[in-house]
């Protein structure tokens, strides 16, 4: 898929919203965090919510770089590496409990299992399987509504 | 199961017009029905027809048939091929991609699969057993040329949807003569099987029609054009949509000058080809290339909008930027019109060829070795004068001349849609009008523009439709985007199925395991 703006917005959400939560939900109690399981749901939705919010903010700086490509286009590798800027932000106010609403500050090793499986498997699906539902997404630039 | 079967065409009976036929085809203004039964000409009824019977047909029956959930029965695919390849593959040969050679459209483009998964690099991982395919798309553009599926293995695909949707038991043998609007609503098509003894006109009365009918014919400059003229050569002067085998042959055995004309993709191949023949056979050929215009190095008016070049080319992916397919241009262009339309056109617009490691290499040899010279100008005259031909060249500096054995024009095909008759006709008869580019006028839907018919719509897709909404039109994605939005219109319509989310998800599992539909 070639994002537009609004795509990769509406896409990223609608990816963590639905893929994002399955992994989450499935991963959280395997997590080597030391909390009861409900504080341990908080902190993981807390992270993907996180990376949601905070990613509107990236794709719009994704966007603008897009503008030096003359395909307009965003490579399959650019989706997987964005991961590496996002986790290390989203890892620091996670792990220093600055995310609202986290009941404590997240462990480092559940934080990069967590978000890595997730970016994975986002990505993974993004590049192929959306398209099986969803057959005019790839046209709208990413675009659901 | 239906034979794949290539009838060689029969002459017709030239000069001995059928009467009816005639008639009708000076008639102006709409049929009525006791017109065509008066003729005594046979009716088939079927709600829609595709007439083309190549890519673009076969991309639209798959959809209708898939996505809208038609049956054979409603639709007829009206052809003078007996597979929707056929042309493809007879240019593809002719330009130099043979079936192993990797063709120039991405790894999702996939004319057998509305969904483009999995993609064809997936499925030639899995086939081969190598994650090679799917490094290469991980990769790519930055760190290697774009993924693109071998020419073979494209066909092979279409086969295997052509006969999962029955492609063959919708197919009508027969050149299409005129799309006539109907009295009453929808439309006639009529055509005449040439292969026959005896061809009699036929007709199909339909509610819509989608018109599918990729060029015309070749296109020649018009200095090389005249030179054929004159001088009846369709031997040394050759266009490289043609077969021109023997151009290769004859430099295998005796040393001689090519002359190429042209910066596309085709040019590009023929230069591989006489490279590696070079290589091969030991020849001493040289090869001059002749470029209109001639791109140093990236051009465009600002940073945002700068195509890369070099060497004489410009490079890009794909026939156009990556985003007319569904990204940020294909959005901005649906949503201009007239002038600011033809500028983004003409800003996206040029000849271009891909960028690829093995070219440049094959070049940069070439180059060195002082074989290969690329000049920027155009041929000013072109002469038989005994063995070879003097061709004079018209550059910068001035004009010289050069003794070419043989001038490989890769300029093109003619895409001049007055020279189609059935188009022609529906410009004069059919209310159809032109785009500022010269093709036909369509909508964001491809329903072409003044040519509805009460509750009937005529769809132009391919080469015809250039200029719209959409500029990605001849590739197989743009081919199956307006397959997408035909059928998308066709269903708000009311005539056949809107595929949500459940259905897809339903037809993808069908196509998967190879159920027939
Ligand atoms: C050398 C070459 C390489 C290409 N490579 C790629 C690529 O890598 N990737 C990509 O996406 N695209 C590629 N394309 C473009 C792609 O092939 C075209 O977009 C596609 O084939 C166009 O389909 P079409 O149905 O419009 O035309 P065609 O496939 O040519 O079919 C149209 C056919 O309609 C028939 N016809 C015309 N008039 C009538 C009539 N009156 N009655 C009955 N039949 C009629 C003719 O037989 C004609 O051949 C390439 C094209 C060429 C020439």
């Amino acid at each position: 898929m070639v994002p537009t703006l609004f795509g990769r917005i509406q896409t990223r959400l609608w990816l963590l919203a639905v893929v994002g939560a399955l992994v989450t939900a499935a991963l959280t109690p395997v997590l080597p965090m030391d909390a009861p399981l409900a504080d341990k749901y908080q902190a993981t939705f807390v992270v993907l919510g996180a990376v949601a919010v905070i990613g509107i903010a990236w794709e719009l700086l994704y966007h603008l770089l897009m503008q030096w490509r003359w395909e307009k286009d965003w490579p399959t590798m650019f989706g997987l590496f964005t991961g590496i800027p996002e986790g290390l932000l989203v890892g620091y106010l996670a792990t220093q409990g600055w995310l609202p609403f986290l009941p404590a500050a997240v462990a480092p090793a559940a934080f990069v299992i967590h978000f890595t499986v997730v970016w994975l498997v986002v990505w993974l699906v993004a590049n192929g399987p959306m398209r099986v539902p969803f057959i005019r997404w790839r046209f709208r630039g990413g675009r659901l509504l | 199961m239906t034979e794949v079967v290539d009838v060689h065409r029969q002459e017709s009976a030239a000069g001995t017009p059928v009467r009816p036929l005639a008639r009708l085809l000076a008639s102006a203004g709409a049929w009525t029905d006791e017109m065509i039964a008066g003729y005594g000409i046979p009716v088939q009824d079927t709600p829609i027809a595709t007439v083309g019977g190549g890519i673009g047909s076969y991309i639209l029956a798959d959809y209708l048939r898939v996505a809208g959930g038609v049956p054979t029965s409603g639709l007829r695919v009206v052809s003078n091929l007996s597979h929707p390849w056929q042309t493809y593959e007879r240019l593809a040969n002719s330009s130099q991609i043979s079936p192993t050679d990797r063709i120039r459209s991405d790894s999702a483009s996939r004319p057998d699969n509305l969904w483009g998964f999995p993609s064809y690099a997936l499925q030639e991982a899995i086939r081969d057993r190598s994650l090679g395919p799917l490094a290469h798309v991980f990769v790519e553009p930055i760190f290697d040329d774009y993924y693109t599926p071998r020419l073979g293995d494209v066909m092979k695909s279409i086969e295997r949807e052509a006969r999962r949707i029955r492609y063959w038991d919708m197919l009508v043998r027969g050149d299409a003569q005129l799309v006539r609007k109907r009295v009453g609503g929808g439309y006639y098509v009529l055509f005449v099987d040439e292969r026959q003894e005896d061809p009699q006109p036929m007709a199909l009365r339909v509610r819509d029609v989608h018109l599918a009918v990729g060029y015309p014919g070749l296109k020649f400059l018009p200095e090389l054009q005249e030179f054929r003229e004159r001088k009846n050569d369709h031997h040394r002067v050759v266009n490289a949509y043609e077969n021109h085998e023997h151009v290769y042959h004859a430099l295998r055995r005796r040393p001689g000058t090519v002359l190429v004309r042209g910066g596309g993709i085709v040019a590009s191949r023929v230069l591989e080809r006489l490279i590696l023949d070079r290589q091969r056979y030991g020849q001493p050929t040289r090869i001059i290339h002749l470029l209109r215009t001639y791109v140093t190095g990236s051009h465009g008016p600002h940073p945002w909008a700068r195509r890369s070049g070099k060497h004489g080319f410009a490079y890009q992916g794909f026939n156009y930027p990556k985003s007319v397919w569904g990204g940020q241009l294909k959005a901005r262009m649906a949503s201009l019109h007239g002038k600011d339309r033809a500028d983004v056109y003409e800003e996206i617009g040029g000849t271009t060829t891909a960028y690829r490691r093995e070219w440049q290499r094959q070049l940069r040899t070439a180059r060195e070795e002082g074989w290969y010279h690329a000049v920027c100008g155009t041929i000013s005259d072109l002469q038989d004068t005994g063995p070879k031909l003097t061709a004079r060249m018209r550059v910068e500096q001035g004009e010289f001349e050069v003794e070419p054995d043989f001038v490989i024009d890769c300029t093109g095909l003619n895409a001049e849609v007055t020279e189609h008759q059935v188009l022609r006709d529906l410009l004069v008869h059919g209310g159809a009008q032109l785009n500022p580019l010269g093709r036909m006028d369509v909508k964001g839907s491809f329903e072409l523009i003044g040519a509805d018919s009460g509750p009937g719509r005529v769809y132009v897709t391919g080469a015809a439709s250039l200029g719209g909404p959409f500029p990605g039109v001849d590739t197989f994605l743009g081919l199956q985007i307006a397959a997408q939005e035909v059928v998308d219109d066709i269903a708000r319509r009311g005539h056949c199925r809107h595929l949500g989310p459940i259905a897809s998800t339903l037809e993808w599992l069908r196509w998967a395991t190879g159920r027939q539909l």
